[in-house]
């Protein structure tokens, strides 16, 4: 939508250009006008960039994850020891978002949370991502017997209420006899993945079904190339748009997810802390406190809606038929 | 299309064998000892987790476990939930009008505002309304719902006492368990006005407003952007030029000609909606303390009462292939293009 009216002005620049200027094609209309590069990565990146809310975004994230990255270097708190003289504190210069319930610096918690709390979305997602394009390039490939035994599983677990069945897997996760599954953030992170691969398998099997039917398929399996390259080297990067912005909203829903399992007590076990398990936290003192449930409240949103802006400027970008 | 349904309706039974199956294997992971456990209500009984394993044949193979509990299932029997403390298909015939009640009252008005800011946003586009729809959906959809319906509750509860918690409130929940009151439907908006009570009705439709509120505000965004999109989509038409160019007045072309077309995916994506509802009140419930279906699973859930974990997670699967068969009938009953096969 912002390209369109970048599209828009830079139309009038051009008729103004032939009819007063009469400059030549080759040349660039303005100084200030860049080329378009023409590579399809440039070409992409070209598109990116004239969406200027998907720019902010990406901006946002970035920033974001490098100073949770960086938490230890930024805050000179420690984010988990209590200072009972310090409860409650509202912002001021020395603590600028306040202190919690136990005296620690809401700023450094928030920042050591958005480790946790982005790494569960990044990671959830990859894995995500990964099952659900194995399980739709089978199926869109292969098709047959195989599509109808996956395609029938997606529906199946697309019909359970996903946060009931999350519940259940992290309780049975927890119970694993190993030490990373136990409460921590990785059986987390595997849980919302095992439930969240299903909508990419759908596109990938989807992308598959019209790609596999190419010429350019036809004319590798001509030349004796195997199915599993044909699937990698061939198809799978013809598919890449749609995944990588499925990829990027799911980041988000992830963060989402897990601030909805902190809530019902599965998320992340304090004291690590987390953006989701804050919130709750911050749930007996909303009233007398409030910033304790805004600030970790408004990271959550800003966040969401940085990547959703992203995920908007990548699909524009890497699918142009997709703007009309 | 009568094939089509029997086909798909034939479906039912292995979806119900394949959810259950699904969760039976899941909990396999956990020892017996673990599920004998869940059995012992107290601490002197500990002792006796052998015989309950044995007595419930929790060291048995998956599927000798499988066949017994299918057995049972064959004879109309669910098991016994622990969390609802009555037998599970009670449970879930208590606890699943008031969902539908709930789920009723969140769906229309999702519908009604929804379709009304989608169709104002693409008719004014790039203006004003268009660019407020946007931001409207891009807001909600940047907090988790939990947060909304914390909102709610702290604003119509906490501030206005407006919207309380719970079900009903005491003296109505009094009247509405004495002999003098007739539990028709079961649905207590209803049941109320059939008893000649309008103050039972007003009472739980004030209950059913926080959890209803937090949805409409949550799910509404999807709908306002596929009535946008579609009616967009139906004004380049060329009939709705021709409307234009005979001379007709523009809410005659928007709502009787444009909007008649626009909604043929909006009524699809609807029933996946109330479906959708259906299985995604778990917070809301949780949240406003609302005894429905959602709150109780997620209960069974954390307690592990496998009978309720079981028979909820198989009564939400059935009700979702119910709810995408109709949503296909529906798209070929209204749009004729359509051909189901």
């Amino acid at each position: 939508m912002d390209s369109g009216v970048g599209g828009r002005g830079s139309g009038v620049r051009t008729s103004t250009a032939l009819v007063v200027d009469r400059t030549p094609d080759t040349q660039p209309l303005t100084p200030s006008s860049r080329v378009r590069p023409q590579t399809m990565a440039g070409l992409a990146w070209w598109r990116f960039t004239r969406h200027r809310m998907a720019v902010a975004g990406l901006l946002v994230v970035a920033v974001l994850g490098a100073a949770s990255t960086l938490a230890s270097w930024v805050s000179p708190y420690d984010p988990d020891k209590p200072d009972l003289q310090l409860q409650l504190r509202a912002p001021s210069p020395v603590h600028l978002l306040g202190t919690d319930d136990l005296g620690r610096d809401l700023l450094t918690r928030i920042l050591y949370g958005g480790r946790i709390s982005l790494s569960i979305g990044v990671l959830a997602m990859t894995l995500a991502v990964l099952m659900g394009t194995a399980v739709g390039a089978a199926a869109g490939y292969y098709g047959g017997a195989i599509d109808n035994l996956l395609m029938r599983f997606t529906d199946l677990m697309l019909s359970i209420p996903a946060l009931f069945l999350l519940i259940l897997l992290i309780l049975v996760l927890r119970s694993f006899p190993l030490p990373f599954l136990r409460g921590g953030v990785l059986a987390i992170v595997l849980a919302i993945a095992l439930l969240s691969w299903m909508t990419v398998a759908r596109l990938v099997r989807a992308a598959f079904l019209s790609l596999k039917e190419q010429v350019f398929v036809e004319a590798a399996r001509a030349l004796g190339v195997g199915n599993g390259r044909i699937i990698i080297r061939h198809i799978l990067p013809n598919a890449a748009s749609p995944i990588i912005v499925a990829a990027t909203l799911r980041v988000a829903s992830s963060i989402i997810t897990e601030s909805g399992l902190s809530f019902l007590g599965f998320g992340v076990q304090p004291p690590t802390p987390t953006w989701g398990n804050m919130l709750k936290n911050a749930q007996d003192q909303m009233i007398t406190a409030p910033w304790t449930a805004i600030f970790p409240g408004l990271f959550i949103f800003v966040t969401v809606i940085a990547i959703n802006y992203v995920g908007d400027g990548l699909r524009d970008a890497l699918d142009p038929r997709h703007l009309r | 299309m009568a094939t089509y349904i029997a086909r798909r309706l034939l479906l039912l039974p292995l979806v119900a064998f394949g959810v259950t199956l699904l969760i039976f294997a899941l909990l396999q992971f956990l020892t017996p000892a673990e599920r004998a456990a869940l059995f012992v209500t107290d601490p002197r009984q500990l002792s006796s987790i052998p015989a309950i394993i044995r007595k419930y044949g929790l060291d048995q193979p998956i599927h000798v476990q499988y066949w017994v509990w299918l057995k049972q299932l064959l004879h109309g029997d669910l098991g016994w939930s622990q969390t609802a403390r009555m037998p599970t298909s009670q449970a879930l015939a208590t606890f699943f009008p008031a969902t539908l009640e709930l789920t009723f009252y969140m769906f229309i008005p999702i519908i009604i505002i929804g379709v009304w800011l989608g169709t104002r946003a693409a008719v004014h586009k790039d203006q004003i309304v268009d660019h407020f729809s946007r931001i409207f959906a891009i807001s909600l959809r940047g907090l988790p719902s939990f947060v909304w319906g914390l909102i709610v509750l702290m604003v119509f509860y906490g501030g206005l006492n407006w919207f309380p918690p719970g079900r009903l409130s005491l003296e109505a929940d009094l009247f509405v368990k004495s002999p003098e009151f007739h539990r028709f439907t079961r649905i207590m908006t209803v049941d109320a006005l059939l008893n000649g009570q309008p103050w039972i009705f007003v009472d739980a439709l004030r209950h059913i407003a926080g959890p209803a509120m937090t949805l409409v505000l949550v799910e509404m965004a999807l709908l306002v952007r596929v009535t946008r999109s579609s009616m967009l989509e139906v004004l380049r038409q060329d009939y709705v030029r021709t409307a234009r160019a005979k001379g007709l007045a523009e809410p005659v072309v928007i709502n009787r000609h444009a909007r008649k077309n626009a909604l043929i995916p909006v009524v699809t994506l609807s029933s996946l909606l109330f479906v959708g509802l259906l299985g995604g009140v778990v917070l809301a419930e949780t949240i406003f303390n609302y005894p429905g279906i959602g709150k109780w699973g997620a209960e069974a859930a954390v307690q592990l009462d496998i009978p309720g974990v079981t028979g909820f997670g198989m009564f939400i699967a059935l009700i979702t292939v119910f709810g995408n068969l109709a949503a296909d009938i529906l798209y070929a009953t209204i749009d004729p293009r359509i051909r189901l096969q």
